[in-house]
């Protein structure tokens, strides 16, 4: 402990003096508790020492200095508890998602395909109905290929073929030379095969019935053979055409 | 000397006992080493002015340390522990290092 400055500061050969005798030891009671208290100086600072660079500064931390900290760390954590709901939040979504878009990928394909069999733009196999019709006399003509096509449709046909055409809403039936006619600018000649999918039982019923095609055929001077198959092939396709005019309108 | 003696034979009882600071001590340990260290160097430019006395030395020792230990006491029921603990360990430090001043010109001339 310092005290009062002395008057005049000491010049460099008396204050080496005078250390030079404060390190020769004497042996007072005094000096005893010097050295008693340098002794308890040592130890404490070794002691603090040690401490400091032994603990991870929570143990010598304060009280408000810990209850900030604790503080911290649950603020921390609930800033953290967040962020993780928020990620379960959207990869539940995610998932759920994936799963929404595959189902619509799924729903979209088999529209597709069941569109695609309507229009005629795939082949179609099926349970249904092949209509030989022969000619011998040349008295066939296009309307009546036509009645039987309608009737195959009234009969709930999915699928309509006639020899190696496509039969579609468009499709377009013309009288050509006796013995043949045009199908979709394609010329066919008779005997005529109609291959038609659908319910076989009902698709036949509904050709031989009582003044039906199968009759109108023989009054004419033709004839016709139904024969029902639990399984036929609608090979012919048509392509896909698109439209030059319309566009979807939006959907309600 | 037998400063010097007493500082080595504590600094080595430290080491090899290697004592657990008691936790009601542990705020209070550093912030008195400190005023410890401020009294030794008051008690060696008083040395080197030719003006230093045991009992001086003895009592501003004590003083020291148990009036850093009560201002940090005191600090740390008024809820300004850090504070304080902060505001003592600075002017102990203002006075050692005016102190070694001191001693420095004292020893040296410059």
């Amino acid at each position: 402990m310092s005290v009062s400055t002395p008057p005049n500061p000491p010049t460099t050969a008396e204050a080496r003096h005078r250390l030079g005798v404060a390190l020769r030891p004497r042996r007072t009671r005094t000096q005893a508790m010097v050295g008693a208290l340098f002794v308890v100086l040592g130890f404490a600072l070794a002691t603090q020492v040690r401490t400091t660079a032994a603990d991870d500064g929570l143990s010598t931390a304060r009280e408000e200095d810990l209850v900030r900290i604790l503080d911290d760390l649950g603020e921390r954590n609930d800033r953290l508890a967040g962020e993780i709901r928020d990620l379960e939040d959207v990869r539940d979504e995610l998932l759920t998602g994936t799963d929404q878009s595959a189902t619509a990928i799924e729903e979209a394909r088999a529209r597709a395909a069941a569109l695609g069999i309507l229009a005629g733009t795939v082949p179609a196999v099926g349970p249904g109905v092949v209509v030989t019709v022969r000619d011998p006399q040349g008295q066939v003509d296009a309307a009546a290929l036509l009645d039987a096509v309608q009737e195959l449709r009234d009969a709930g046909a999915e699928a309509i073929q006639i020899g190696s055409v496509r039969v579609v809403a468009q499709t377009a039936l013309l009288d050509d030379d006796p013995g043949s006619v045009v199908v979709d600018g394609r010329r066919l000649e008779a005997p005529y095969t109609i291959t038609a999918i659908g319910d076989p039982r009902t698709l036949a019923s509904a050709l031989r019935i009582p003044g039906g095609v199968v009759e109108s055929l023989r009054n004419v001077g033709g004839d016709a053979v139904v024969a029902e198959r639990d399984e036929v092939e609608v090979t012919a396709v048509r392509p896909a055409e698109d439209p030059r005019y319309s566009s979807p309108a939006a959907s309600r | 000397m037998i400063a010097v003696l007493g500082l080595v034979l504590g600094i080595l009882l430290g080491v090899v006992l290697e004592p657990d600071v008691p936790v009601w001590l542990q705020p209070y340990l550093p912030i008195a080493v400190v005023a410890a260290l401020d009294a030794v160097f008051g008690a060696l430019r008083a040395t080197l002015e030719g003006i230093f006395d045991d009992r001086v030395f003895v009592i501003s020792f004590l003083a020291n340390v148990l009036v850093a230990a009560l201002i940090v006491f005191l600090g740390d029921q008024l809820g300004v522990g850090a504070q304080l603990s902060t505001g003592v360990v600075v002017v102990l430090a203002v006075r050692i290092f005016s102190n070694a001043a001191a001693i420095r010109r004292s020893l040296f001339g410059a």
